[in-house]
């Protein structure tokens, strides 16, 4: 058997503050094969951008930080790469769509230009003329026809939807095999939202590339993942795949989390606990859903 | 039949960007009656916080008159006018002055308000406070110590600080996430029960208003396209922009997958025929 | 208070820059006690003594009355610091006033205050207070008079920028829907978020109002003699280089620790306060 794209085995985390040292992640093991769309499902402060930034090697580099556990991507340990060697794979090998677009992508660029800057990354020196092409086939991908005017635009000059576009076409540019998507969306309007998460469905079932995705409302999650890891306070509670858990949620925390979105078929605004003891209940995973490697 | 508490009629709003014109409100008519939770909904840019800053006084509209029970309120707002219409913002992080502590935010309404005698406005916060289901301690803390969602619960107990009959809320739950935002909204609900308060609520998220909404007005660039009960307008949606919304929202249940797909079906059935 | 010393121990420049401040402030506030010839900061004479290299009980030598440099230099500190106190005591209420004020109201009032506040800040500032003395007389009050003239419009650039996009925030909106007055929503809303990046910008201008005072002090026009100041010891030791050289470089050095002083506690109340550039 191939290893899988990502695998993280007992992941730790702390910041140094000037309170002393905190513990953010206690202990997060998951991983993503090929092809998979796996989500990491949680609320504000649980620990997810943190996870998504350890991939990425951006914490390794803050002082204060401290981490433990395995990082692998694609069978190679993180840990054992330089900060250079991890900062090339960033924006070849793995990419990451933001929360909000219009932040990520710099306003004082056009969108070619960045597009351009891009796509170096992976070809040293391309030419202006290979990478207008390349762009216009990418953003084509995501619906985009217009791609001259838009690669001569700025971003404040586009909408916040379009933006998500140009967003989701950089980071798919360079053939990714690990995207990482922090709450794509959110901060744009549902119908925008649901546009955007169909094209990258669309886009990564035919790239094959592998998903984490992360979100705070599960709701979003069943639009999306195959597989789902429910995370709170820096703890995986529930691991199982998108059906069986939506079918079968078994974590009192999941249960919650479920109840929390609002139906369109009515049926009011529930009830829903501070926090309740039961939510430090031990992990539940759905059959069929171990972690590679586990001894147990 | 009593007057209506808010009327806006024909109410338009026009920007002028680098010299191009932005029709952002254009020619609204709609009541709202006392008591009820009135949800506005629409895509971005629709206008619907245009609508919002206009019943609130932030700026007059360029046509149109919006009336208090009848009489219509003036461009330049009095206090009086001021203590009727309060609101509850999108973003929890920029809504509390990072520099004052709640306490001090929360006495303002009641200050400039004359609410109440002096020595009893420091009680009257914890009060309101205790209201929004926060101890009265938190009076004394800085909004960098809160979470979000009970930043949020202190800009609804601002709102109702001077004794409003009318809210309105400008996407209260966009910025949090989905616990926070259930919690938010039932409290916004019992809240309305116990004063008796009148919302407008505006949103894009339509499985809240399903849940909090009584009556709903659809907006689309500006213009009001559709208005009905909430029953009504997701049973049987007329306009294919309302089955859009509504088929955007992500769903958890499969009773919620069945309906949206009902609904997106004969929409796009429909378009089939037309095309 | 935890956090703060955290952030400052962090940084051992900021440890630098509070002692070396700490050392300016205390020894001016006690210079009758600190300083060997207390008499020496005025008209004081000992042709006897004049013009001796450093040694004991001259520590920094004389100057070409005979007067004790050491002593003089730390009552220049005084006035130094005095005059840095009552410059921005008059210029930050002034400039941060009309800063808040075209940065909220906007419109024409903005363009017309912006634009006052314009002209000022293209005049570089030593000819500024140079035109100013060179009407007045060069006595030390027209001396603060010009220094203020010129640094309230920095005051005003700062905070107008801070204002205009802090009445963007909810806040602002919500006191303005509430009924809240003017004034109320100016100094009690928008002031305080001003507040630290006023603070530090105060802190790093002590350095450089006192540099520009012993400048406009080394041209002559400053502080008038007998009273000490080290811009003046600076001009007077010049012409007698390199012979004199304590008459120069001790009145530079001490102008050079109290500048690089404040400039550096500036730089640490930026950190600790968060304060964007
Ligand atoms: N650089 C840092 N220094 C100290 N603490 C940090 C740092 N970055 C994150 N944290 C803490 O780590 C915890 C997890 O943060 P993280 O951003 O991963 O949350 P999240 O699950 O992504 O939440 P959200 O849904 O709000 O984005 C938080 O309590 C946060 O305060
Ligand atoms: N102060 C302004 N000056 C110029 N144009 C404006 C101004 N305020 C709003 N607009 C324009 O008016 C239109 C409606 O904006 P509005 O903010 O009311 O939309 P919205 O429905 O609240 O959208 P969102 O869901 O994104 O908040 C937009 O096209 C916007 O660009
Ligand atoms: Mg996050
Ligand atoms: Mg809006």
């Amino acid at each position: 058997m191939t290893s899988p794209t990502l695998r993280i085995d007992d992941l730790r985390l702390s910041f140094r503050t000037w309170r002393g040292l905190t513990e953010v992640l206690h202990g997060v093991s998951l991983h993503i094969r090929k092809g998979e769309r796996v989500a990491l499902v949680g609320e504000s402060g649980s620990g997810k951008s943190v996870t998504a930034r350890i991939v990425l090697g951006l914490l390794q580099e803050l002082k204060s930080s401290r981490i433990d556990g395995v990082v692998e991507f694609e069978g190679r340990d993180l840990e054992k790469l330089s900060a250079a060697e991890r900062h090339k794979l960033r924006g070849t090998k793995m990419s990451m769509i933001f929360q909000d677009p219009t932040t990520a992508l710099n306003p004082v660029y056009t969108i070619g230009m960045q597009f351009r800057e891009v796509l170096g990354r992976r070809v040293k020196g391309i030419s202006q003329r290979q990478a207008r092409d390349v762009a216009t086939a990418a953003l084509a991908d995501v619906s985009i026809r217009d791609a001259d005017r838009i690669l001569a635009s700025y971003p404040f000059q586009l909408s916040g939807g379009m933006n998500q576009r140009v967003m989701i076409a950089m980071a798919l540019a360079n053939e990714p095999s690990l995207l990482i998507a922090d709450e794509p969306g959110t901060a744009l309007d549902v119908t925008v939202q649901a546009q955007t998460l169909q094209l990258m469905r669309a886009l990564v079932e035919r790239h094959q590339t592998a998903v984490l995705f992360i979100s705070h409302n599960l709701g979003v999650v069943r639009e999306f993942a195959d597989r789902v890891y429910v995370i709170y306070k820096g703890r995986i509670v529930e691991h199982g795949t998108a059906v069986g858990l939506f079918a079968d949620p078994r974590h009192p925390y999941t249960r919650a989390l479920m109840e929390a979105v609002p139906h369109i078929t009515g049926g009011g605004i529930p009830e829903i606990d501070e926090e309740s003891a039961a939510f430090s209940a031990p992990m539940a995973v759905h059959e069929g859903c171990a972690e590679p490697g586990a001894s147990a | 039949m009593t007057a209506p508490i808010l009327s806006l009629q024909s109410v338009s709003k026009t920007f002028f960007l680098a010299g191009r014109e932005v029709r952002a409100v254009d020619d609204v008519s709609i009541d709202v009656a006392e008591g009820e939770c009135l949800a506005i909904v629409g895509e971005s840019g629709s206008g619907k916080s245009t609508l919002a800053n206009m019943i609130l006084g932030v700026y007059p509209p360029t046509a149109g008159t919006i009336a208090y029970r009848g009489t219509p309120l003036p461009a330049r707002r009095e206090l009086k006018h001021r203590r009727l219409i309060q609101f509850v913002q999108q973003n929890p992080l920029s809504a509390l002055n990072p520099q004052r502590s709640v306490g001090v935010s929360l006495r303002l309404a009641l200050d400039v308000h004359g609410i109440g005698k002096k020595s009893e406005r420091r009680a009257e916060v914890g009060r309101l406070l205790e209201e929004v289901g926060l101890p009265a301690s938190f009076m004394t803390r800085a909004p960098a110590a809160l979470s979000g969602g009970q930043r949020q619960r202190v800009a609804i107990a601002r709102a109702l600080a001077c004794r409003s009959e009318i809210v309105v809320l400008d996407e209260p739950t966009s910025a949090l996430d989905v616990l926070v935002q259930a919690r938010v909204l039932r409290l916004l609900q019992e809240l309305r029960k116990a004063r008796g308060l009148t919302y407008v609520f505006i949103t894009h998220d339509l499985s809240v208003v399903r849940n909090i909404a009584e009556r709903v007005a659809v907006f689309e660039k500006g213009r009001l396209v559709e208005t009905g009960a909430t029953g009504t307008i997701f049973s049987t949606p007329e306009r294919p922009y309302t089955r859009r919304l509504i088929g955007a929202v992500p769903v958890v249940t499969d009773a919620e997958m069945a309906l949206r797909e009902q609904l997106t079906e004969e929409f796009t059935g429909e378009r089939n025929e037309s095309a | 208070m935890r956090r703060a010393l955290f952030i400052l121990l962090r940084n051992p420049l900021s440890l630098i820059g509070i002692i070396l401040v700490a050392v300016v402030v205390l020894s001016a506030l006690s210079a009758d006690f600190l300083t060997p010839f207390p008499a020496d900061r005025g008209a004081a004479v000992h042709f006897e003594l004049a013009n001796q290299p450093p040694d004991w009980p001259h520590i920094f030598g004389t100057d070409l009355v005979g007067r004790d440099l050491f002593s003089r230099i730390i009552f220049a500190y005084r006035i130094s610091l005095f005059l840095g106190v009552v410059v921005l005591a008059i210029a930050v209420p002034v400039g941060v006033t009309i800063g808040l004020v075209a940065g909220y109201f906007g419109g024409w009032i903005e363009f017309l205050l912006m634009r006052i506040t314009d002209v000022f800040l293209s005049i570089p500032p030593l000819v500024l207070a140079m035109s100013i003395m060179g009407v007045l007389a060069p006595t030390l009050t027209n001396g603060m008079l010009a220094v203020t003239a010129m640094w309230w419009p920095w005051y005003t650039r700062l905070v107008y920028n801070l204002a205009r996009s802090e009445k963007e925030e909810g806040y602002v909106l919500a006191a303005e829907i509430i009924g809240a007055s003017k004034p109320h929503i100016l100094f009690r809303e928008i002031l305080p978020n001003c507040v630290p990046a006023i603070l530090t910008k105060m802190t790093l201008d002590m350095g450089f109002v006192i540099l520009i005072v012993s400048s406009l002090s080394f041209l002559g026009l400053g502080v008038q003699p007998p009273t000490p100041d080290l811009g003046s010891m600076v001009a007077e030791g010049a012409g007698y280089m390199p012979d004199s050289w304590w008459l120069t470089v001790f009145p530079g050095l001490a102008i050079l620790f109290a500048v690089f002083g404040f400039n550096l506690l500036g730089d640490a109340l930026r950190e600790l306060l968060g304060v964007e550039q």
